[in-house]
C-alpha cells in the first residue's frame, strides 16, 4: 500500500473541509477501501476517516416513523438498534461477518456501490434518502451504474432515511466465499404499491424490477410473477455464474422474499 | 504521526505512517505476534483482536483509527502467572487446535461471541465464525471448544 495522509476530524464541516483539497479521498470503515488500498487499485494522497464524527453515528427514528441511520453506523450497531425496521435490521446483521460488521459502515457501503453489496438493495427497495453535507437525494436518482452513484466530489453520506414499509424482507444468495450477495433480492410493500430491488445480478449495479412491482402491487404473493422472466442479456457473468443462471436467480429469490415477507 | 492506546490493560505510544495497519502495529513496533496475519485480505480472521470492545480484523484497520482506543489481543487472554482463561483452557481440553496459525483469532471471535451470546447454541457459534478460516480441524473440536467454555454440556457434540 502507498501512504498517504491520515486525518480523523471530529464534525462534519471539517470533514468537508480536510476533503476540500487535491488528492483527498472519505474512509468509512475501511473494509473495501482499505483491501483496496493494499493492491494497489487507488493511491489518495489523504485519507479523511469519517469515524470520529460522533453526529454520523447511530440509529434513531424520525416524527414521520422512518428510520434514520447515521453515515458513519457500522452495520452491527444497525443489526442490533434498527428494530423499529426489522427487514433493515436483519440485512444488516448478514453482511460480511462479525468482525466486518463491527468496521464497516452504510455510508461506506452505499458510496462504493458495490453491484453485489447488500445496502444497496435495502436503499433502493425502501425508496431511502440519501442526505449528504450539500443535499437530499431519493434512491431512484442515487444509484446510477456499477460502482457510481449521484454523489460529487468530496461529497459525504451524513445519514440515510428509510420510510418504514407495511411488509418487507431481504433475500440473500450468498457467494460464500465473499459472504457478498450472488443474487439479493429486497421486497418492500408500501401502502402505494411494492418495490423490488435486486443488487448482485446486473452489470448495472442496483435495479429495480418494476415488472415484479406491479405484479406484486395487485397481488402480493409468490405466484403472482409466476409468468415473468427476467432477460439474461445484461447479467454478471463470473466464475460463480452466468448471465442465464443469475436472471434465473433475480425470479426464484424474488419469490422467495415475497413469501417471507408475507 | 503519534498515536496513544491501551492494550491489554497497559498505556503504549508509537509513531505509525498513515498507511500502518493495526497488525503492523500490534506485531512489528509492540512485537506483540500473537496476533497473525493470514490472508490480509480481511478473509481470514487470524488477526481478530477487540477495539473499545468489539471484534475487528486489525488487518483491515489502519493503527491511526485505533488512536486513543482500548485494544485486548490474544496475549492479554491468560493470566499473568500464564494460567489459560476459560476459553483457551477449553481449546486445550478438547483438541481445538492443531497447528494453531488461526487460534488467536479464534479464541478472540470466541470471546466477542460469549460476551454477546453468553450460552450460544452450536448453531449460532458456527454461523458466528463464518469469518474465521481453519485449515486443519474441519471446525468440530474449535466449536466444541467454544460450547465447553460456555459452560454447555458438550457430550453429545461429535468429535472427528
Amino acid at each position: 500500500m502507498y501512504d498517504f495522509e491520515f486525518e480523523k476530524p471530529g464534525s462534519i464541516a471539517e470533514a468537508v473541509a480536510a476533503l476540500s483539497g487535491e488528492d483527498a479521498q472519505a474512509l468509512g470503515g475501511g473494509q473495501t477501501l482499505i483491501p483496496t488500498l493494499k493492491q494497489r487499485l487507488n493511491a489518495p494522497g489523504k485519507l479523511v476517516s469519517l469515524t470520529g464524527i460522533a453526529e454520523m453515528r447511530g440509529v434513531c427514528v424520525g416524527d414521520g416513523g422512518e428510520v434514520i441511520i447515521g453515515g458513519a453506523t457500522p452495520h452491527a450497531v444497525v443489526a442490533a438498534g434498527a428494530g423499529a425496521y426489522p427487514a433493515l435490521a436483519a440485512l444488516a446483521g448478514q453482511i460480511g461477518d462479525p468482525a466486518v460488521r463491527n468496521r464497516g459502515t452504510i455510508g461506506g457501503s452505499l458510496a462504493n456501490n458495490d453491484p453485489a453489496a447488500c445496502y444497496p438493495a435495502a436503499a433502493l427497495g425502501s425508496g431511502a434518502v440519501i442526505v449528504t453535507n450539500a443535499r437530499e437525494i431519493a434512491a431512484d436518482d442515487y444509484f446510477q451504474g456499477m460502482f457510481t452513484t449521484a454523489l460529487e466530489e468530496g461529497e459525504i453520506i451524513t445519514e440515510v432515511r428509510f420510510p418504514v414499509p407495511q411488509a418487507a424482507h431481504y433475500e440473500k444468495f450468498v457467494q460464500p466465499a465473499s459472504r457478498f450477495a450472488l443474487t439479493g433480492v429486497f421486497v418492500a410493500r408500501f401502502a402505494d404499491g411494492v418495490r423490488v430491488a435486486v443488487t448482485g445480478a446486473s452489470e448495472e449495479g442496483v435495479f429495480r424490477w418494476t415488472d415484479a412491482e406491479a405484479a406484486l402491487s395487485e397481488t402480493f404473493a409468490p405466484e403472482a410473477i409466476d409468468g415473468l422472466n427476467v432477460a439474461a442479456e445484461g447479467m454478471i457473468g463470473d466464475l460463480h455464474g452466468t448471465p442465464d443462471y443469475r436472471a434465473h436467480l433475480v425470479k426464484v429469490i424474488t419469490k422467495r422474499a415475497v413469501k417471507a415477507a408475507q | 504521526m503519534r498515536i496513544e492506546v491501551e492494550v491489554n490493560g497497559r498505556r503504549v505510544g508509537g509513531d505509525v505512517e498513515g498507511r500502518t495497519l493495526l497488525s503492523g502495529f500490534l506485531r512489528d513496533t509492540l512485537r506483540l505476534t500473537g496476533t497473525h496475519v493470514g490472508c490480509d485480505t480481511s478473509q481470514c480472521g487470524a488477526c481478530v483482536v477487540h477495539v473499545d470492545g468489539v471484534a475487528v480484523k486489525s488487518c483491515t484497520m489502519l493503527a491511526a483509527e485505533a488512536d486513543g482506543c482500548s485494544i485486548s489481543t490474544i496475549e492479554g487472554q491468560a493470566s499473568e502467572d500464564g494460567t489459560l482463561n476459560a476459553i483457551q483452557q477449553a481449546f486445550q481440553d478438547h483438541h481445538g487446535l492443531q497447528c494453531g496459525f488461526c487460534t488467536p483469532g479464534m479464541v478472540m471471535s470466541a470471546a466477542a461471541l460469549l460476551k454477546e451470546n453468553p450460552k450460544p447454541t452450536e448453531a449460532e457459534v458456527r454461523h458466528y465464525l463464518e469469518g474465521n478460516l481453519c485449515r486443519c480441524t474441519g471446525y468440530h473440536n474449535i466449536v466444541k471448544a467454544i460450547m465447553a467454555a460456555s459452560g454447555q454440556d458438550v457430550g453429545a457434540i461429535a468429535a472427528e
